[in-house]
């Protein structure tokens, strides 16, 4: 049987995506960890035996909003991530359905053995939620920018895992999770992003959905920078009449192997986008799938084999090379490959973001230095310095 | 089980005269400044803590520690682990202070590109001894320098600074077990006993008291001091150093926010930095007059 590719262009209105956030003076954003915050709360309204398990980060994981509603099901563990998650196992194993709650780089980046044994193993009905993952968690710098959580959460037996991309979907993965029983790992970012998915918008789990349709590559992307890929996919076609499928693969695990293997078929070329190492995570569990399938080029576009740093988010997403205009230059890529035309060595976007990181380093830099006050060493009056300047 | 000793004393006495003690409260004082200016450049950050412990960062570095800020890869330096990594703008500050780099870095905190990075890093800032941010691990750091030192018969001793809320963290008491069998004598934790931690009271979230009685329990020596005392710090140190069959535990009770009337003891600043402007000079203003007690310089 000869497929016969799609001819569709442009979005997916089956997906119901909102027009008005692609135009940037419209676009509302909003942090994807609100998601959760509400999500807790209507999954704690349904089902009174939702309980949840916060490591001394109430706020900022925003399981506030669950404690103010719900104060006898909130339990506070102070900074005992290690012991939260196998208490929350113990917990499930009488029925509760346990929540827990911390920055992604203490859960499950510190008690990942707990809840391997204890969670996985045990497979008991426990949610873990890491908030602040990926480099967009900025100034904290690369001890709090959880960007290995993918992928040693995807190699778990037993765990579901879980990258949703706004606000929106990160309520719906909450609320999934809650209903569903077992092990499930649920990823957040800190900082504010674009909404663009609406209630309407499917969201079923280990179901990839196409929100842009396209035959010459496929883009599959994971979290907010989804939507980096969509602006991507817009340029291509209006710039270089690229028609890009793009691919929302919120569910890491278990994955969606029917949509890419369609995607591999129909378009031939993949480039995957994730705010996370790009081994081991989406980009790993798209290379297998096309190694074991279909195999066609793929580029795999996350955090490059470093760790993050200190710096505004903005700055960190240019700076490692995970905003549309990188994405546009993978694209572009990927199609030489595809021709079969040959293409340097190192990656044009891996190369273009170090030199990006590397020039925004050097003035950011510059520029703090050249406000140095007297008493610092250098030549502006102390009364310059922002504390010291009414406002 | 190896000959575990300390090497050749090579420390002077640490008796504190009053005109040293004096110097060392105008250099904190200078320090809190320093804190206050960074966290409102750089917009983000911890402040309470810093406040607390800056007198005794003050001490240790310009009194108490044996080290040479122009190598700070010197062998025979003593190593100062800090646990709670979060609380490094005191770190930084003093450091810069000391001369181990230049005061105008302190401009860059939490910066892109810059060697003072949100928490600390070992590789991006000569000095800092280890990695710090999430807690409960410094502890277990610290002894395992403490324990190859005394293989070694190093000279050199550890101070570990940790909060009083990353107790919590069961790898604490892991580490003070270790601490507790092999009497690393050498190794003195000091406890940010401020109280607080970002959700609220210690008391409140998750109590630790009674906490001297939990590390005797572990084999520990413990001494209290008050943590914004200078004098009252020193002299604990002294008595650590006295001590050859254990570790010490030096609980230090310090006010958060110290010096700065709307900060002290309130945990929701245990996680922001002042607004610029009138909070920010509002808390400079504190800060050089001692809560009203002396007159400002700037005055």
């Amino acid at each position: 049987m000869t497929l016969k590719p799609s001819t569709k262009k442009g979005l997916n209105p089956a997906m119901h995506l909102l027009p008005q956030a692609f135009d940037s003076t419209h676009t509302k954003y909003v942090p994807t960890r609100d998601g959760y915050g509400e999500g807790l709360v209507q999954a704690g309204t349904i089902d009174k035996n939702v309980v949840v398990l916060c490591a001394d980060l109430s706020e900022s994981t925003r399981s506030l909003p669950f404690k103010q509603t719900f104060p006898d099901r909130f339990i506070q563990m102070g900074v005992s991530e290690q012991s939260m998650a196998s208490i929350a196992a113990g917990m499930a194993l009488t029925g509760k359905v346990p929540f827990i709650s911390s920055y992604a780089t203490f859960s499950p980046g510190r008690n990942w053995e707990q809840i391997r044994t204890t969670i996985a193993l045990n497979n008991t009905n426990v949610k873990i939620a890491g908030a602040h993952a990926g480099i967009s968690v900025g100034p904290d710098g690369a001890t709090h920018q959880m960007i290995e959580d993918i992928a040693i959460m995807r190699v778990m037996p037993n765990m579901r895992v879980l990258v949703p991309c706004d606000k929106e979907e990160t309520r719906k993965a909450t609320l999934t999770a809650a209903k569903l029983v077992g092990p499930y790992y649920l990823r957040f970012a800190r900082e504010k992003s674009p909404v663009f998915t609406t209630e309407k918008t499917p969201f079923t789990l280990g179901h990839a959905e196409t929100y842009r349709f396209g035959n010459d590559l496929t883009i599959v992307a994971a979290g907010p920078v989804l939507y980096e890929a969509l602006l991507a996919a817009e340029t291509l076609s209006h710039k270089y009449r690229i028609e890009a499928r793009v691919i929302n693969c919120h569910t890491i695990k278990p994955f969606d192997v029917q949509t890419i293997v369609l995607a591999a078929k129909e378009t031939g070329a993949f480039v995957t986008i994730e705010e996370a190492q790009a081994v081991g995570g989406l980009g790993g569990a798209v290379a297998e799938t096309l190694t074991l399938t279909i195999p066609v080029p793929l580029e795999r576009m996350g955090i490059q084999d470093r760790f993050g740093e200190s710096g505004e988010p903005r700055e960190l997403m240019e700076g490692f090379g995970l905003t549309a205009s990188f994405i546009i230059q993978a694209a572009r890529r990927v199609l030489k490959r595809k021709k079969g035309e040959r293409v340097p060595a190192l990656p044009e976007y891996i190369a273009a973001a170090r030199k990006k990181l590397e020039c925004m380093q050097k003035n950011v830099m510059k520029k703090a230095l050249n406000q140095t006050p007297k008493k610092w060493g250098g030549k502006k009056p102390d009364s310059t310095l922002k504390s010291r300047t009414s406002v | 089980m190896p000959n575990l000793t300390l090497g050749p004393n090579v420390r002077k006495p640490l008796h504190l005269h009053d005109k040293t003690l004096a110097e060392l409260e105008k250099k904190a004082m200078h320090i809190r400044e320093d804190i206050i200016d960074m966290l409102v450049e750089a917009g983000s950050g911890h402040t309470a803590g810093p406040l607390g412990m800056t007198d005794i960062f003050t001490a240790l570095y310009f009194h108490i520690m044996v080290h040479k800020p122009k190598h700070p890869d010197w062998k025979d330096r003593d190593r100062l682990i800090l646990s709670n990594g979060h609380i490094c703008p005191v770190r930084y500050a003093t450091m810069a202070r000391a001369g181990y780099f230049p005061l105008s870095w302190l401009m860059t905190l939490r910066k892109l590109g810059s060697h003072l990075q949100g928490h600390p890093e070992r590789e991006k800032l000569p000095g800092v001894e280890t990695t710090s941010g999430p807690l409960g691990s410094g502890s277990s750091q610290a002894v395992g320098l403490a324990y190859a030192g005394l293989m070694d018969h190093a000279p050199w001793r550890v101070y570990c600074v940790m909060s009083d809320g990353e107790l919590q963290a069961g790898q604490t008491w892991e580490a003070m077990l270790f601490a507790g069998r092999n009497k690393l004598y050498n190794c003195t934790f000091i406890i940010d006993r401020n109280n607080i931690q970002i959700d609220g009271t210690t008391e409140d979230i998750m109590p630790l008291e009674p906490l001297a009685e939990k590390f005797e329990a572990f084999n520990l020596h413990v001494e209290r001091c008050a943590g914004n005392d200078i004098r009252d710090f020193v002299t604990a140190i002294e008595r650590a150093h006295g001590i050859s069959e254990k570790s010490t535990v030096i609980l230090a009770d310090t006010i958060p926010g110290y010096g700065v009337d709307f900060m002290e003891y309130n945990f929701e600043w245990h996680g922001k930095p002042p607004k610029a402007g009138e909070e920010s000079m509002k808390a400079l203003e504190q800060l050089r007059t001692l809560g009203g007690k002396i007159t400002s310089e700037h005055q």
